[in-house]
């Protein structure tokens, strides 16, 4: 049997011969592997995307908002019934099961002011459990505790945009800033979170217990309102039975009657980011499918280029049969012959792909990711589409007659 | 034993519909080291038998002993590692690999067989030489002239060592002069290495070189007989 090393060589001269051709078969090679990753890039950039949104949101979210109050037949916007209550929120969180935290929210602008800097943003009165249902950690000092919130104290938790703003490089811990003219101590820096699904910056925050927003700040007419509450349920799983049991407990506690609608309003976030991550793969999906046809035209370029081979070099094949080449001595040198096409055009179509990839995520700003396994794959992909399609035109060389194929013209 | 033994050999086509005889039973014996050469006009069958007996093509009927062993019914790529150790191919057409050098011509039988890389190019050196082909080695066969074209596919048939080399009219493509020059090896190859050279001709110049003329007519011998 014929060894590797002087195979590929037959097979390299025998490209050489015809550069032009092998060019342009390869070109289908390059073609199709380089839609393909450049089309994977771009469908793993999108639901990598909408991965870091879900984790930015925190997984398993749900949000309960007061249901739009009716006046005069007028209805008016979600949340402008004061329905929900930290007493609401205190429910849930004891008596639904498929939850793992609750954090209520009652919150507004309001100006903050240290020393001579002073700066606007949002302020939010919620409690501990915040941090566990957004998924968030502190980068220094500690969370609220049961007594911040029960006393009202006078405390805060600044996010990394308002320490910009007010703080600059000094370190915030222990100092004291004015919320509203209000004197709050600073207990804790939050980490840096970025831009939320809508583009606003998350980082411009300010959390304060809740009762101290209800008392202090906003100062509301109902006792213990607020305007939303955020619950974590257990599971991705037990989202549908926590959002059950949520509509139950608040239905008993607000005394809405069998025939009545619900006074608020129950929505499942993580389901919605889920769909959008699921509706991308399905669209990466299709795209590669699509740049995989490109790779099978490929492929079929490379059968009839190394038909017509055989065909041109039928005098070749046997004066090499006649001086005792066998019959996988043929087929391995055919073989070896399209696989040479397809791994090298496979290479030049990785590079190509990145490129592309590279060229469209800094033209138009779509996130691509290159994954080391789909270069891997389109690579071992290529070698594929060499061996499936080189296989027939070199069976068809090795079963030529010696005597016919020595007296071809 | 004799080198080439043939029982009843026969050969018979099939052309659209018809059985064609190209060969009615032939029984030869050449011994080793024999200069044989065949001869007939075309349709003779003296071209079939020539395949036969190298091995290229599978008789319909007979026997073909090749050193005892018979060799009819073998598989084709046994058939092809026969060719490739014992015998030695010489066209008409030289049959050169084209864009190839003179040595990875010559080289070509042996890497069929295993030969390390090494030990191919010093034997296909070896015989480029014996052929008076030495400054040679890296021309193509585009840059050779006739006679040089034919001395490399001798070389190449010398390669392995086959004892036997079938020559099909080797210098039909050639000049007098070159075809004497051509001939003169044959001879020499035959006397000097005892290696049984069997070559197809229609010229009789030709066939004199040889020590016996086997005459083909219609799938038969007519005269076999042995010269100086």
């Amino acid at each position: 049997m014929i060894g590797i090393p002087s195979t590929l060589r037959i097979s390299l001269r025998a490209l050489r011969v015809n550069k032009m051709r092998s060019g342009l078969t390869m070109l289908g090679i390059i073609i199709g592997v380089g839609a393909v990753i450049a089309m994977v890039a771009i469908g793993t950039g999108a639901s990598r995307k909408i991965e870091q949104q879900i984790s930015s949101v925190g997984s398993n979210l749900i949000m309960i908002r007061p249901g739009s109050m009716t006046s005069g037949g007028l209805r008016m916007g979600l949340g402008t019934q004061a329905t929900l209550t930290t007493g609401d929120a205190d429910a849930i969180e004891r008596e639904c099961p498929a939850v793992s935290a609750v954090a209520p929210s009652l919150s507004g602008a309001a100006q903050v002011v240290y020393g001579n800097q002073n700066w606007s943003t949002a302020v939010d009165g919620t409690t501990q459990g915040v941090l566990i249902v957004k998924e968030w950690s502190l980068v220094s000092g500690r969370p609220f505790t049961d007594q911040d919130i029960r006393n009202a104290t006078k405390v805060c938790l600044l996010g990394q945009t308002v320490v910009e703003s007010l703080f600059g490089s000094m370190d915030p811990l222990g100092q004291v800033i004015r919320i509203k003219k209000i004197p709050f101590r600073v207990i804790g820096v939050l980490e840096k979170k970025g831009q939320s699904l809508m583009g606003n910056d998350q980082d411009d925050i300010i959390y304060v217990p809740v009762t101290t927003a209800q008392k202090k700040i906003f100062g509301t007419t109902v006792p213990g309102r607020v305007r939303m509450i955020m619950v974590k349920a257990v599971s991705t799983e037990a989202l549908e039975a926590a959002e059950q049991q949520i509509t139950d407990l608040l239905r008993q506690r607000h005394r809405i009657g069998p025939k009545q609608e619900d006074d608020f309003v129950v929505r499942n976030l993580t389901q919605m980011l889920q769909l959008a991550e699921q509706s991308t793969r399905v669209m990466s999906l299709l795209l590669g499918a699509i740049a995989s046809v490109s790779l099978l035209v490929g492929g079929i370029g490379i059968m009839n280029i190394m038909l017509v081979s055989v065909t041109e070099r039928t005098r070749e094949i046997g004066i090499r049969m006649a001086v005792g080449a066998k019959t996988w001595d043929i087929r391995l040198q055919f073989i070896i012959e399209a696989l040479t096409l397809s791994l090298i055009g496979g290479v030049l179509g990785i590079v190509a792909g990145i490129s592309f990839s590279k060229v469209l995520s800094a033209a138009l700003g779509w996130s691509t990711v290159v994954s080391l396994p789909s270069v891997l794959l389109a690579f071992v992909f290529s070698g594929l589409v060499g061996i499936f399609f080189g296989f027939y035109p070199a069976y068809k060389a090795s079963l030529l007659n010696t005597i016919d194929a020595l007296r071809y013209e | 034993m004799a080198l080439i033994e043939t029982l009843e050999l026969e050969k018979n086509y099939q052309v659209g519909g018809t059985t064609v005889r190209a060969l009615a039973g032939i029984s030869l014996r050449i011994e080793r080291g024999e200069f044989v050469a065949v001869m007939g006009p075309s349709g003779s069958g003296k071209s079939t038998f020539m395949n036969l007996i190298g091995c290229l093509d599978q008789p319909t009927g007979g026997h073909y002993l090749l050193d005892g062993e018979d060799v009819g019914g073998l598989a084709r790529d046994e058939l092809a590692r026969i060719r490739n150790h014992r015998i030695g191919f010489v066209f008409q057409g030289f049959n050169l690999l084209p864009r190839t050098s003179a040595l990875e011509n010559v080289e070509l039988p042996m890497l069929y067989n295993g030969t390390p890389a090494g030990e191919r190019k010093r034997r296909a050196l070896a015989a480029l030489r014996l052929l008076g082909l030495e400054d040679r080695e890296h021309h193509q066969p585009n840059q050779l002239s006739g006679g040089q074209q034919q001395r490399v596919a001798i070389a190449r048939a010398l390669v392995n060592d086959a004892p036997l080399i079938l020559a099909d009219e080797p210098t039909g493509n050639l000049d007098t002069r070159t075809s004497a020059e051509i001939m003169e090896l044959f001879v020499a190859l035959n006397q000097r290495s005892r290696i049984t050279v069997i070559l197809v001709t229609h010229e009789a110049d030709i066939a004199a070189y040889s020590g016996r003329v086997i005459r083909f007519l219609d799938g038969l011998v007519i005269s076999d007989e042995k010269v100086k």
